[in-house]
């Protein structure tokens, strides 16, 4: 039997940032627990906020359970998660500037260059153009997993568009309507500049040839797609307007907006759609989402794109083994976060060792996603462990190997009371002139007993996240 | 060798465009293959885009024409002064390494067909080889005008045995990426003789990494290497990305394009 750290209580004591939470629970009976959750569901349906967390799919309309329960970091704890997040974006978006650059790190033999240079998210078309203050990943949201009082592992990067954030704010806005005295007793600290903070950060990117206050857009797909609530919501509470690719011309060196007012020029554009729907006439020619020309623009300092056009080669499952790496290669520094450890099956010793440990170990293949491909030893039957040996025998470089981790746990509002659930973690970390990280994050929830899948397309709910003050 | 160039693109659109976005590769490379002397584009009722050089060593330039337009003229001329490097190519100035030239890309994806022309390639060394190559393209594909279309792919055009420059030059990608060489699409110009045996003055060949040479480029629609006949504008993993103009119109309704291209040489 696993022991799993349990954030609020240690040795059958509670942990000093959930002191207050005691009380409150016990004092909570449990009808007015039913009538609160009741209340916040309807709060969340009154919002509009729905099931599509980091683009999972699934049910639109299906509303992502919420847990009242908060999950709380001492400032203390934060503080030390806080530099290792902000270490590990600057590192990030340093190996992105070197790889679209002279890519020293591939020179230096740190990286093997067919990782990089052939990678699907790198784009030829960004060689040599350099993003205003070098910035090419804005907001980084990095997924956490914690498995003692000191011990975080990174488990992926996410440099293009992540996704999530507008829970954070929901969720926090939420507990504060409806448990008012909890934020009196705690020294919460805020996450409501968050949106004031992601448009500070986006206009002090502006391009060059931007003479005047930067005009900032986020540029949806539109309506039908998972995440355009979000979009919505950051547009609003950023007081920037939302548009798509329709409402969008290139002309002479610039990028427009169409307005009731005439065109209106754009400096900055937060983009929420991928790569390769962004210019039909540099990237895929059949795309209507993007804007013709725009690739040559931001090309030549007209506009800027967040995240740049290319960021995704930070982010991938197989560049992920080397982000460590990249920290001591580009800051001089020792990684503050650990990658959790994995086994590549292209080596061969490592090979060995994952094909006699599979019981024990969660093997992936490189480059697929969403759970697919994938063994989770422990859960698995002889019957599977065998089937997937075969599988990795017969194309050991499409497959790594990682340990199952003990994910803590937080208590949560279950059917019988309050228990222990399995959680992770995204900060989401914004870049721009400075690097900024508000004191807070998603923590989703595995809400069925004793599951390690936090994923809200298999029960996963979400929780408001404190970092109290120091 | 003094060439001059007389490149017109006219686009007649069947009825009014809003408006239309292009992005040209239409510059020569700066390199020691070729030195301009004079060289000017124009583009009908156009506006002047932002210019930048990509990571290939391309001069890019975007242009914009605000509608209601029905034609737009592209005109190209300039000369240009070219030296024969016996085929490579010298001095151009370009950060993407070779290796993520090794990538597939639609147009140059390998089947059986091409699979079996690069496998049967031999040479001990990378140049060698890829000579062997390139001769094995220009014999497996006969160069018939009208057989294929842009949309063709490599496959496509060694089943058929008939294609154009594109085409031999799509077969001749596939085949070196399929032996580990890097290679890449290159479009430019042609000076051929008026006895009637050249092909197209607007002109396509590969480039093929050799390690210790550099880019050399391999013409197997002529079944010769690129010389003081050819101007180099630019290069991309398959035509689409190395097209000298790519745009797109704004609006509904067809458009018909015409391309007339006159290369001379000035010393006679």
């Amino acid at each position: 039997m696993t022991n799993y750290f349990n954030e609020m209580m240690e040795n059958g004591a509670v942990r000093a940032p959930y002191a207050h939470l005691q009380g409150w629970v016990d004092q909570m009976p449990a009808e007015l627990r039913n009538l609160k959750q009741a209340e916040a569901e309807a709060l969340f349906r009154r919002i509009g906020i729905t099931f599509a967390v980091y683009g999972e799919g699934g049910d639109p309309d299906r509303l992502i359970p919420f847990d009242m329960f908060p999950r709380v970091f001492s400032g203390q704890e934060w503080s030390r998660l806080e530099r290792g997040i902000k270490q590990r974006a600057r590192a990030l978006n340093a190996f992105l500037a070197d790889v679209y650059d002279r890519g020293e790190i591939v020179r230096a033999g740190r990286l093997p260059a067919k990782l990089v240079y052939l990678n699907e998210a790198y784009e030829k078309a960004v060689a040599g153009i350099r993003p205003p203050k070098g910035v090419y990943s804005h907001i980084v949201g990095i997924d956490l997993v914690r498995t003692g009082p000191d011990d975080f592992f990174v488990l992926e990067d996410n440099c293009r568009t992540p996704s999530g954030v507008s829970y954070m704010l929901e969720n926090r806005e939420i507990m504060m309507r409806m448990f008012p005295e909890l934020f009196a007793q705690n020294s919460i600290q805020p996450v409501e500049a968050y949106p004031e903070i992601l448009r500070r950060t986006l206009a002090s990117v502006a391009p060059e040839k931007c003479d005047s206050e930067p005009n900032v857009v986020i540029l949806t797909p539109g309506h039908f797609n998972s995440a355009y609530y979000e979009h919505s919501f950051l547009a609003d509470m950023m007081g920037v307007e939302l548009v798509e690719g329709q409402d969008l011309f290139v002309e002479g060196e610039f990028v427009w907006m169409r307005t009731t007012e005439g065109p209106r020029k754009v400096d900055v554009i937060y983009r929420r759609i991928d790569d390769a729907f962004l210019d039909p006439l540099c990237f895929r020619p059949d795309s209507m989402l993007g804007v013709p020309g725009l690739m040559d623009v931001y090309r030549s300092g007209g506009v800027s794109i967040c995240s740049a056009p290319g960021a995704g080669v930070a982010d991938d499952k197989a560049v992920y083994t080397f982000v460590p790496e990249m920290v001591r290669f580009y800051l001089g520094e020792e990684p503050i976060l650990q990658n959790v450890p994995t086994w590549q099956c292209a080596r061969g010793d490592e090979c060995k060792y994952v094909l006699e440990n599979l019981g024990e170990l969660v093997v992936k293949e490189v480059h697929g996603s969403g759970g697919y491909g994938m063994l989770v030893g422990p859960k698995s039957t002889k019957e599977q462990i065998e089937a997937f040996r075969a599988k990795i025998e017969a194309d050991p470089d499409n497959y790594i190997a990682q340990p199952t981790l003990a994910l803590s746990t937080v208590p949560s509002f279950v059917e019988e009371g309050v228990a222990p659930r399995h959680v992770d973690l995204r900060p989401y970390c914004l870049v721009g002139e400075r690097i900024e990280l508000v004191p807070g994050g998603l923590t989703r929830v595995a809400l069925r007993e004793g599951s390690l899948v936090v994923n809200s397309s298999q029960g996963g709910g979400v929780k408001d996240t404190w970092v109290l003050a120091e | 060798m003094k060439l001059t160039v007389e490149h017109v693109t006219t686009y007649v659109y069947d009825q009014p465009v809003r408006g239309v976005v292009q992005s040209h590769r239409l510059l020569p490379t700066q390199c020691q293959n070729q030195s301009v002397e004079r060289w000017n584009v124009t583009v009908s009722d156009g506006m002047m885009g932002g210019s930048f050089r990509d990571g290939a060593g391309d001069q890019v330039q975007a242009w914009t024409v605000t509608g209601p337009v029905e034609r737009i003229e592209v005109r190209v001329t300039g000369v240009v002064t070219t030296t024969d490097c016996a085929g490579v190519l010298r001095g151009n100035r370009e950060l993407i390494p070779p290796v993520a030239w090794l990538g597939e890309t639609g147009p140059t994806m390998p089947d059986s067909g091409l699979k079996a022309l690069a496998a049967g390639a031999s040479g001990e060394t990378a140049l060698p080889l890829a000579h062997d190559l390139s001769a094995r393209v220009s014999e497996a594909i006969a160069y018939t005008p009208g057989a294929t279309d842009a949309h063709t792919t490599a496959a496509e055009a060694l089943e058929q045995g008939q294609g154009v420059c594109q085409d031999h030059a799509h077969a001749l990608i596939a085949c070196a990426r399929l032996r580990a060489l890097p290679a890449r699409y290159v479009s430019g110009y042609l000076f051929t003789d008026s006895d009637g045996t050249g092909h197209e003055a607007a002109h396509a060949w590969a480039e093929i990494w050799i390690e210790g040479l550099g880019w050399v480029g391999f013409d197997p629609a002529n079944a010769c290497c690129p010389d003081e006949r050819y101007i180099r504008l630019g290069c991309g993993a398959d035509a689409a990305a190395a097209a000298p103009i790519r745009g797109i119109a704004r609006g509904p309704g067809s458009e018909r394009m015409e391309i007339a291209v006159a290369i001379a040489s000035a010393q006679q």
